[in-house]
């Protein structure tokens, strides 16, 4: 396939990521769209080393696999960064019974 | 030669360890232990001084240097701090180390109404005043002596103002100083300009056959005139001299020593100093001697229609330094030093003996309230006509000799000069004597009250006056001319080695004996015609025989050179500095500071809003900044 698409596609979801997490005001959901951006960053990740995998076939080179380990890598730190911003929105709603992002304001001004 | 002279250092010191002492420990001393300090010092300072000069008259001294210190030594240039003690120096330093003393002892008593901590700061700038005179004419180079220069215009200032707490009193203070000041510009330009063309100031190398060589004619009319304003700031001439009078609202014995004894004439000891370089530009000389005549002239006229006792002194004082001026002028250093010496003591004794009168008359000081006192202040009357007859030049009184010498001089150069300079003598006569009578004679003008308190002063005060009365009466016995004793004239003898290049340069001509006895007979003959005239006029003086005419109007307001001064000088100073007051200084200056902080809270309060406590704001500049960090890498 081409690797067209698969950029295409990452950008988009990324994209999306960025702007929920800029947009939405519900802690849990921006919380989604950081992991929307996260796996976006890992699919583009695997589709480069399956091109370069491709690619090496085809001319008779060694292939690297890097870039594959490295989404297990980002994939610890997602699960790493869930687990406390979990814990981050469980004392936010303790706090203020909501998980809404705008009543967090104390440090205004 | 050696101890002494090796000792000679002690000589400024003392008065320094005085002023520091005194200066520190004012609030502690009490009256009599800084009376002993301060007099001490001097005393001491007088003691070394006199064994000093006994070792110069004794020829084992002359115009050698001491070394303390290298005072500036870059490459192109040396100055070291050293003393010279020669011929000069050693008559100056008994002088002002002598009448200081004599004035330091005369205080303790004038002075003894002050709270004893401003008692104890006046001995302390009088220490302080001897040290930076001292420094003054021991230095062997200009820069020493500029050094004493700006120390006793300093001292000259704080003692003028003593009584800071009047305002009018610090105004009198500043003007001497800045007048000062811009003689010492003058001076200034002169040490630049002698080493940027010589490379040294040391006198011995400035003035040496070689160096001298070295300049032209107009380094050297150049360099005379510019050390000629220095001299006409301190000395008191035209223009510079309107400070003087004005300077009579410090205490009397200040007026006594600085601006009778010491510190006006340092413009004269200068001059003679470089005596071989203004030999050489005969244009300043002239010019020296017209500002001398006229000053002399000018001030004479004024005195003559004073009504404050201290003032008359004080425009006698810038007329007798026109004469000494008159005598550079001419060539004539020795009767210029001669008369430096005999003024210093009669005019000194004239002030002391003023202050003793102001003193008994609780502080009067304007002669249309005195009168009569010869009764009440015997010693003092006696001094005080001692100290007028020899400013009137009566022999065998000191006056008459250096006065003399003075005008024979001007006879010898040019006799057209002499017959203008003659109406000094006369006018000198006149209103000293004026001063004496409306003083001392006739019946007394005061109130009923200063009648009950007048008094002879305390041996603290007449003292000094004696002493000071008998220096007026022998002290011109060293000048005696050629013509009335045969190597008679002690004084010249003593200083020929300082001004033979001098005198082999002038070309003086000898005039004859009889021309002589004439010059003297005709000058006693003047003197005691105003003296008679005065007397006459001014014995039953009574306070409504006065009619201000208006010749007499114009001198009782000093020419009005201090108006002419106010509208040329001071009045479009202050509008430049009233406009650089408001237009730059409040509308700019003070603009761009206040517009400054204006901008920074303006600023910080636009800042502000950025801390909004959203938590969405905060994340959208993280991505923003994100954002521009990712292109800037990109693009660059």
């Amino acid at each position: 396939m081409d690797i067209k698409a698969y950029i295409v596609l990452s950008l988009i979801l990324f994209t999306i990521g960025i702007i929920g997490v800029l947009v939405r005001r519900n802690a849990i959901i921006i919380f989604m769209c950081i992991e929307l951006m996260l796996n976006a960053v890992n699919l583009l990740l695997v589709a480069f080393s399956r091109m370069h995998a491709t690619n090496a076939s085809v001319n008779h080179v060694a292939a690297a696999n890097d870039a594959q380990v490295f989404v297990f890598f980002t994939m610890v730190v997602a699960a790493a960064e869930v687990s406390v911003g979990l814990a981050i929105i469980v004392m936010m709603f303790r706090n203020t019974h909501s998980v809404d992002v705008n009543f967090l304001n104390r440090l205004k001004n | 030669m050696g101890n002494i002279f090796q000792m000679s250092w002690l000589i400024p010191v003392l008065p320094l360890l005085g002023f520091l002492i005194l200066g520190l420990g004012r609030n502690a001393f009490s009256r009599s232990v800084t009376t002993i300090i301060g007099c001490g010092s001097v005393l001491i300072s007088f003691i070394i001084s006199a064994l000093l000069f006994n070792e110069i008259v004794g020829g084992s001294i002359a115009g050698n240097n001491i070394h303390f210190f290298d005072f500036l030594n870059i490459s192109t240039l040396y100055i070291g701090f050293d003393f010279k003690i020669d011929q000069l120096s050693g008559l100056f330093l008994l002088i002002i180390t002598g009448i200081g003393f004599l004035i330091h002892v005369y205080s303790s008593a004038y002075m003894k109404e002050e709270p004893s901590k401003d008692f104890a700061r006046y001995f302390s700038y009088l220490n302080l005043f001897i040290f930076s005179m001292l420094l003054l004419v021991m230095g062997s180079n200009f820069i020493v002596m500029f050094i004493g220069w700006e120390g006793v215009g300093l001292c000259s200032y704080l003692l003028i103002g003593y009584w800071f707490k009047n305002a009018a009193y610090n105004k009198a203070a500043q003007k001497a100083f800045i007048m000062n000041r811009i003689g010492d510009l003058g001076f200034l330009l002169a040490i630049f300009w002698m080493i940027a063309k010589l490379g040294t100031v040391s006198y011995d190398e400035v003035l040496s056959a070689e160096n001298l060589a070295r300049l032209t004619a107009t380094d050297i009319t150049g360099i005379t005139l510019l050390l000629l304003v220095g001299a006409t700031g301190k000395s008191a001439q035209i223009p510079l001299f309107t400070w003087l009078p004005d300077a009579m609202a410090g205490p009397t014995p200040v007026s006594a020593l600085i601006h009778a004894a010491t510190m006006v004439t340092a413009g004269i000891y200068m001059i003679a100093r470089a005596n071989v370089l203004f030999s050489m530009a005969p244009i300043t000389m002239n010019i020296i001697t017209v500002v001398g005549l006229a000053t002399s002239f000018v001030a004479a006229t004024i005195a003559l229609r004073q009504h404050d006792i201290k003032k008359v002194l004080a425009y006698s004082t810038v007329s007798q330094l026109g004469l000494m001026f008159l005598a550079l002028g001419t060539g004539a250093y020795t009767a210029a030093i001669f008369h430096v010496m005999t003024h210093a003591f009669f005019k000194a004794l004239l002030f002391l003996g003023s202050g003793s009168v102001i003193h008994a008359m609780s502080g009067e000081q304007d002669l249309r309230n005195m009168g009569g006192l010869k009764k009440s202040m015997p010693i003092t009357h006696f001094t005080f006509l001692v100290g007028c007859l020899a400013i009137a030049g009566i022999p065998p009184l000191s006056g008459f000799f250096s006065k003399d010498e003075i005008l024979a001089a001007v006879f010898s150069k040019n006799s057209v000069l002499y017959y203008f300079s003659l109406i000094i003598p006369f006018l000198t006569a006149f209103y000293m004597f004026r001063l004496y009578a409306m003083t001392f004679l006739g019946a007394f003008r005061g109130t009923d009250e200063q009648r009950h308190h007048l008094h002879e002063s305390p041996l603290a005060m007449t003292l000094p006056l004696i002493i000071l009365a008998i220096l007026s009466f022998v002290g011109g016995w060293v000048g005696i001319p050629d013509v009335l004793m045969h190597g008679g004239h002690k004084l010249a003898a003593f200083l020929e080695p300082v001004f033979q290049k001098s005198n082999l340069m002038a070309k003086s001509h000898e005039i004859s004996h009889a021309t002589e006895y004439t010059l003297m007979i005709l000058s006693v003959l003047i003197a005691v015609a105003a003296i008679v005239i005065a007397i006459r006029r001014f014995a039953y003086y009574s306070k409504n025989s006065e009619e201000a005419k208006s010749i007499g109007k114009f001198l009782e307001n000093k020419w009005y050179i201090d108006e002419l001064y106010e509208s040329i000088i001071s009045n479009p100073l202050k509008y430049v500095a009233a406009f650089m007051n408001n237009m730059i200084e409040k509308k700019i200056i003070d603009g761009v500071v206040n517009g400054t902080g204006k901008l920074v809270n303006f600023g910080s309060r636009q800042l502000r809003w950025l801390q909004s406590g959203q938590v969405g704001s905060y994340v959208l500049f993280m991505t923003l900044g994100l954002l521009l960090l990712l292109i800037i890498k990109l693009f660059m």
